[in-house]
């Protein structure tokens, strides 16, 4: 050390940062993962509670309700509903989206549980509850087992659900 | 009673118990999928449904999946519909089932699942565990779980309580008496001569006296009076549950024993009679001579005929099967009176005791 060394009182620590990362493997499970089989394949697949008959995508393993093993499987449509949505107009770290865009809740036709999506191809002041829309998929030899799979959601052109149709899910 | 632990004043049983195979990593089944035929077995054991209890709680962490919530998602192994009262504990599930208990003495409600499943396989464990010691001056240093253990064992050593050649024989005893226990992972009958001859994970403790890496999930029904005689043939009751802990620093403590066992042990009535069987839960082979002394039982005693979690310690899960297992060891007829430890933490943090008898 040299003459020049500070030898000033830094005064008392009144914070410490202690950075901390983990590392998980992830274990989707026997139902969840042929989900993401079906999302490798370009479809939607569920799986049908054999006791109340409603069908979950994705599928967990289990009826929430009923308790009992989800064991048949169930293709769902590549169209369904918006039951709500929000407008995402606040950046925020690690955006990928460039604002302002529309996050929404989409029930697939024959699921009894809706999953978020993106909605594109629309201007935001035209997303509205009911509205129908159709999944675009990535190409072809770009499907993976992830989501990710699923570009966005797009309005189908098809006119507006009945909201009978869908206020069980909101 | 004011909602503390204690001797029991309403009777409530072990009603039934059921535990998965316990195995070094389960990559086919979600948490839910675990737990789903563990939840159906404890309840078809005695026939009744999800319906027939009035409180659900459970012990699990996220931190052992990464998974956020999975303690609220693990619920769909149950069915919560109509919605019934619910719990959690970020512990052990034989935390879960002193709750539960508690409130059962309270005569809030008549019976209650208690479940607990532990994924220890996705992460780093020896990352994960030194998350949970204090955040100011332990865990910035990352101080894994296994160099932990050695230092408690080192100062066994040293204070002459013990030595590598008794952790040894408890290793050995634990894995061969697990050779009975189908549910076991590690089963094998080697001789505690052979096992010293491994080289150190870390000194004094060699790879035979650490806990093996588990996912297992357990479940059990507790049921009050006449409900669990109606429910079961052979009800194993709960006489005396409670459960204390050591100061959370652990350079305040004296390694080499157990007080927090020892008081519990006290309030829950250990010594009120002879002990057949203790199920003890000591990941490390040397805390298995602490947690003995601290809970006052000689070598009649016979310890974890199942192999105990040298065999299988399925993180959050292991607590509670000593207390199924030691239900288990009455109603099998193996004892008349048992008691059941669990513990939490680093070097037996946490403990809790269970006395339990047949009728």
């Amino acid at each position: 050390m040299t003459d020049e060394t500070v030898t000033e009182p830094l005064g008392p620590v009144t914070t410490l940062a202690t950075p901390i990362r983990l590392d998980f493997e992830f274990t989707p499970g026997v139902a969840q993962s042929r989900f993401l089989r079906g999302l490798e394949q370009g479809k939607f697949m569920g799986q049908r509670c054999p006791k109340c008959g409603k069908v979950y995508v994705p599928s967990r393993g289990s009826c929430p309700t009923d308790g009992v093993p989800t064991t048949e499987d169930v293709e769902l449509a590549n169209v369904g509903t918006v039951t709500t949505y929000c407008v995402v107009n606040v950046p925020f770290a690690g955006q990928s989206i460039e604002i302002p865009y529309i996050c929404a809740q989409v029930l697939l036709d024959g699921a009894n549980l809706s999953f978020m999506g993106l909605i594109q191809e629309i201007p935001t002041d035209e997303i509205r509850m009911g509205m129908r829309v159709e999944a675009v998929w990535v190409e072809r030899e770009e499907l993976k087992p992830s989501l990710a799979s699923v570009r966005y959601f797009r309005p189908s052109g098809e006119p507006d659900a009945d909201y009978e149709t869908f206020k069980e899910y909101l | 009673m004011s909602a503390g632990g204690g001797r029991t004043v309403r009777p409530v049983a072990v009603a039934s118990f059921a535990q998965s195979q316990n195995v070094r990593r389960d990559d086919e089944h979600n948490e839910v999928e675990m737990l789903m035929p563990v939840v159906a077995e404890v309840f078809g054991n005695i026939g009744i449904t999800k319906d027939d209890v009035d409180f659900i709680c459970s012990g699990s962490t996220d931190y052992l999946i990464g998974g956020p919530f999975s303690f609220v998602t693990a619920l769909d192994a149950v069915g919560v519909w109509p919605p019934r009262a619910e719990s959690h504990v970020e512990m052990d599930g034989a935390w879960a089932l002193y709750e539960a208990w508690v409130l059962l003495q309270e005569g809030e409600i008549d019976a209650a699942l208690v479940y607990a499943f532990g994924r220890s396989s996705p992460g780093n464990l020896n990352e994960i565990l030194s998350l949970q010691l204090d955040p100011y001056y332990l865990a910035p240093l990352w101080p894994d779980p296994v160099s932990l253990a050695a230092l408690q064992a080192r100062a066994l050593i040293d204070a002459g309580k013990g030595s590598e050649a008794d952790f040894a024989a408890i290793a050995s005893r634990s894995r061969r008496d697990a050779m009975s226990n189908p549910k076991a992972q590690v089963a094998k009958d080697i001789p505690p001569a052979t096992l010293l001859e491994e080289d150190y994970v870390v000194a004094p403790l060699r790879r035979h006296a650490l806990p093996p890496i588990t996912d297992g999930a357990a479940a059990i029904v507790l049921a009050a009076g006449d409900k669990a005689g109606l429910w079961s043939k052979s009800p194993v009751w709960i006489t005396g549950l409670d459960h204390r802990m050591e100061t959370h620093s652990l350079g305040a403590r004296d390694l080499t024993s157990s007080p927090s066992t020892t008081r519990a042990a006290e309030v829950a009535g250990v010594a009120d009679g002879p002990v057949d069987v203790a199920e003890i839960h000591a990941p490390f082979a040397h805390q298995e001579i602490i947690v003995k002394q601290a809970l006052g039982l000689d070598d009649t005693v016979t310890v974890n005929p199942s192999g105990g979690p040298l065999a299988a310690n399925p993180l959050m899960s292991a607590g509670l099967i000593r207390i199924g297992e030691a239900a288990a060891s009455i109603s099998s007829g193996r004892a008349k009176r048992a008691v059941a430890h669990a513990t939490s933490g680093p070097c037996l943090q946490q403990n809790l005791v269970c006395v339990l008898e047949g009728e």
